[in-house]
């Protein structure tokens, strides 16, 4: 039987892992979305780029469904808190998501303008929304989220939406469809030729220099003016999860603690800043696959660099620090972290299997040729 | 406390977004199947046709999935944006089966429905197929993961309260598995899915033979729905039949109000074909009974009473009032760890602490419950039984004229004489709407049927809400109503436009409409270039 304290940082990683795997794969195809009205020009272009992802976007949808069902088996206190909490914000990721399955499956099915121009906003719409809102909700974490539990752990919300939408949060908010548009542009230059490729080099690399430059201010204003948070007393690793058991203190440049005492952490940042950069270089150098390697590890590094720089908080309270979510006391039972340990281990690695076998089995360029030849079998 | 109003509007929104969800699921689960054998005799004959087949009804199937996947990201939000309490309160043992869910299943459905649109003429004929048998397995399975999480809040094995992290854990992940209510609850939902394709796939394939078009390929597609449709609906009656028998105080009561039975009756009980229930005082004006039906259905002994409503609630009563001392204790426990008196008393109340919450709806503190109150909890412990009841005979009665359906339609099919049978083919196709009508009130009777509890005997509707304004919950319920309603024109319009089409959609020119040599195929219609349209 694995510890009780070793399972929890497992998942700890393991979320970490959906997460940036969400930002990989369903990461890319939001990218194109996003992309799709500025770099596809006219109806067979613009099908050129919806049909890049055509294939694939279902699938990678389940990165997002599966990385909040294992929040939900994982970490349970933090699904009920974080999706109560921020109800309004999660309604505009879903709304937004409602736009995506109908987008694809419907516009090319009427050949009217009006119509494929109406789904081309929609697909716009749900591809930009759920990232801008993610990196959001980050920048929130940072700050720390106000809510508080009563003594049946029942959690109570005190902000308000509009409150999210704070400088900071829309600052992460923006390196976060930055990068995330910066690694669709890649997945475009792998899958298409010509105009549609000119267009997604010229943003790819523009969307890399706004992701290194966002990605730097945050940086820099988590160091000097946000406050973080630390724990200083209770919540043993190995202890039974009780939220309320343990004292929190909030404290000005308590984000950077991990680093210090850790130097090799130090990694994490430094892949998102060295992804970014190499991104650029290959984009401009014709190297997509290169390209898109790198947007990936810096999304790692990226979204690394806010976990390692919390832990082991995962959602802090600043309305009362005590009730702060974290690594050790958020979580499920040791029955179920290690049933689901196992399950994962088996399953997701599958999932890897067959995800690349059918990204294998599509490969190769999208043309206006093939769009055309397959008018009525492809979006 | 949280407020009725929430709690009744957060009831709503469930139900409308669940409801809503339903559309869409049983036709993916059984057009998988239909397809599978569709495409299988394409691979095992080499004929065209049924290749056609698997496209076409794939394409319709496409519209119909594009729903269920934007319906299904809502549900697995709703948890945790609605019901914040229940999500912490059971996310231990109910979060397990829907993250695998997730990894199992809908890894699988979604990674290879991009294949079966796309691939065609990327994969060798075989492969293509078992692209799609593995698209039909992956959404079947997740129907096996969210029944065996629906089947724990029925009958919550395999599980224990902890006082220390206030909420249910694990303790036996095969308990929860190969619980009964699962695994009968799962052959049942999937059974009515087969049903509800097969039906789908009769009715339109009936269409076309009343207008006299693509004759070949609608008596082929007939006959497959009919054979497929005969052997679902059987197993959608045994089994719907096999989960009324599942033992369990929550079965019982979910009987009892389904068969408006207020008292317990000398075994074996008759059955209430249709009754006048009078709810107020709890007995029924009239009914039709047929004897010893339903201690039959209920118990599968001529001896074995079933209680009655009035016996469930007296039940009950005890058990609110043994469960007051597991709230009591568990508070003190909450507040001073090291109480051993309260721990004792505790451990030995424990198996009824959900009934005493029962009571929190009325008062904060359940020790200063008034017997008005107490009162008040057990007459609503046992769900409203005129809803259940008729709902209950909706879904029954439009089961078994469906199973009528399939069997008259595949005996003729059989014989071959259905193109002659009119009044069947119009029967076939004016039941379209039948399959839905009954899964959406089998889901009432399945979760109605449940109240007042979200996990039986656990954990009440009324504390699994989340702590938001009421304003919040009207605001996105009404946005909720607002999309799906205009999603749900969009898709219906784009069902009936390629219905209508039938398989001249795919453009092949071999069908209805398409004038490419065919004689008959309609010679006013002039030669123009292919719409540009899928």
């Amino acid at each position: 039987m694995l510890d009780y304290e070793m399972l929890k940082v497992i998942w700890w990683l393991f979320v970490g892992v959906l997460l940036v795997g969400f930002a990989i794969m369903d990461g890319h195809d939001m990218g194109v979305g996003t992309l799709l009205p500025f770099v596809g020009k006219g109806d067979d272009e613009r099908r050129v780029v919806i049909n890049t992802v055509g294939p694939h976007w279902d699938g990678n949808q389940v990165w997002f469904i599966t990385g909040g069902g294992a929040i939900f088996a994982a970490w349970p206190l933090v699904y009920a808190t974080a999706f109560s909490g921020f109800y309004w914000a999660m309604a505009a990721v879903l709304w937004s998501m409602f736009f995506r399955p109908v987008g694809f499956d419907y516009r090319s099915k009427i050949d009217n303008s009006a119509w494929r121009s109406a789904w081309d906003w929609g697909l716009f719409v749900g591809a930009t929304v759920p990232p801008l809102i993610f990196g959001v909700a980050f920048g929130n974490l940072l700050q720390g989220v106000p809510f508080y539990f009563d003594n049946d752990l029942r959690s109570f919300y005190t902000g308000s939406f509009w409150a999210l939408l704070n400088p900071f949060a829309l600052l992460t908010g923006l390196v976060s469809t930055s990068m995330i548009v910066m690694h669709g542009a890649n997945f475009l230059l792998i899958r298409t030729e010509g105009d549609v490729y000119k267009r997604s080099q010229n943003a790819s690399i523009l969307f890399g220099l706004l992701t290194l430059a966002t990605f730097a201010a945050a940086g820099l204003w988590v160091a000097f003016s946000i406050k973080g948070f630390v724990l200083t007393g209770g919540d043993l690793p190995n202890a039974l999860p009780n939220p309320m058991g343990k004292t929190v203190v909030a404290q000005a440049g308590a984000w950077l603690h991990n680093y210090s005492v850790y130097p090799l952490t130090m990694i994490v940042p430094a892949l998102g800043f060295a992804g970014v950069l190499l991104s650029i270089v290959f984009a401009k150098a014709n190297k997509p696959v290169m390209a898109f390697v790198s947007s990936a590890v810096s999304m790692l590094g990226i979204i690394g660099t806010a976990g390692v720089s919390m832990f082991p908080f995962i959602m802090p309270s600043s309305t009362d620090p005590r009730s702060s979510l974290t690594v050790w006391d958020s979580v499920s039972s040791h029955m179920t972290l290690e049933l689901m340990f196992f399950a994962t281990l088996i399953l997701l690695p599958l999932v890897v299997f067959y995800t690349s076998w059918a990204y294998r089995v599509m490969s190769g360029k999208i043309t206006l040729d093939f769009v055309e030849r397959n008018d009525h079998s492809t979006y | 406390m949280i407020s009725n109003e929430l709690v009744d509007i957060s009831r709503l929104q469930f139900a409308v977004v669940a409801l809503f969800h339903f559309l869409f699921v049983p036709l993916t689960l059984g057009m998988t199947f239909i397809l599978v054998i569709m495409e299988s005799t394409y691979v095992v004959t080499g004929k065209q046709i049924y290749k056609d087949m698997t496209q076409f009804w794939g394409k319709l199937f496409g519209i119909n999935f594009a729903l269920g996947v934007t319906t299904g990201i809502t549900m697995e939000f709703q948890f945790g944006t609605n019901w914040a309490y229940y999500s912490h309160y059971v996310g231990d043992v109910f979060g397990a089966p829907l993250a695998i869910e997730g990894l199992m299943a809908f890894f699988l459905e979604s990674t290879f429905i991009g294949l079966f649109f796309f691939g065609w003429d990327k994969l060798s004929k075989v492969k293509h197929l078992m692209v799609t048998m593995l698209v039909a397995l992956g959404s079947n399975l997740s129907a096996l993961w969210i029944l065996i999480g629906n089947g724990w809040m029925n009958n919550p094995v395999g599980s224990d309260f902890s006082w220390v992290t206030m909420r249910m854990e694990m303790t036996d992940f095969w308990a929860v598995v190969f619980n009964p209510q699962a695994q009968d609850k799962f052959v049942h939902a999937v059974s009515a899915g087969y049903l509800t394709a097969s039906v789908f796939v009769l009715g339109i394939s009936s269409w076309y033979l009343l207008k006299g078009r693509d004759i070949e390929f609608a008596k082929r597609s007939f006959r497959i729905a009919a054979a497929f449709g005969l052997a679902s609906a059987l197993s959608v009656i045994v089994l719907g039949d096999e989960s009324g028998y599942t033992v369990g105080e929550n079965q019982e009561t979910k009987l009892a109000a389904i068969e408006a039975m207020w008292h317990t009756e000398p075994a074996p009980a008759s059955f209430n074909l249709i009754a006048g229930i009078n709810e107020a005082k709890q007995k029924n004006d009239w009914a039709v009974e047929i004897p010893y039906v339903m201690g039959i259905i209920g118990t599968r002994t001529l001896t074995k009473q079933i209680p009655g409503i009035a016996e469930i609630k007296e039940r009950n009563r005890q058990h609110i009032l043994d469960g007051i001392h597991a709230v009591v204790a568990m508070e003190a426990l909450r507040k001073n760890p090291a109480d051993v008196q309260a721990k004792t008393e505790f451990d030995q109340y424990k198996k009824y602490l959900g009934f005493g919450l029962l009571l929190k709806k009325y008062t904060e503190d359940v020790s200063k419950a008034t017997p008005a109150m107490i009162q008040q909890a057990v007459n609503e412990s046992v769900p409203r039984v005129t809803p259940l009841f008729w709902t209950f005979r909706i879904m029954v009665g439009l089961g078994f004229a469906m199973l009528a359906l399939m069997s008259v339609a595949l005996y003729a099919s059989v014989r071959n004489t259905f193109m002659r049978q009119r009044w069947l083919l119009r029967w076939a196709l004016w039941f379209i709407p039948a399959p839905w009508i009954s899964a959406e009130t089998g889901w009432f009777v399945s979760e109605y049927g449940r109240q007042p509890w979200t996990i039986y005997g656990v954990l009440p509707t009324h504390l699994s809400a989340s702590s938001l304004t009421t304003a919040s919950v009207y605001g996105s319920l009404i946005g909720f109503v607002l999309l799906y309603t205009g999603l749900f024109i969009v898709e219906m319009y784009l069902m009936v436009k390629f219905a209508r089409q039938g398989p001249s959609s795919l453009h092949t020119g071999r069908y209805h409409g398409e004038n490419h040599g065919q004689p008959h195929g309609g010679g006013a219609a002039p030669m123009h270039a292919p719409a540009k349209q899928l």
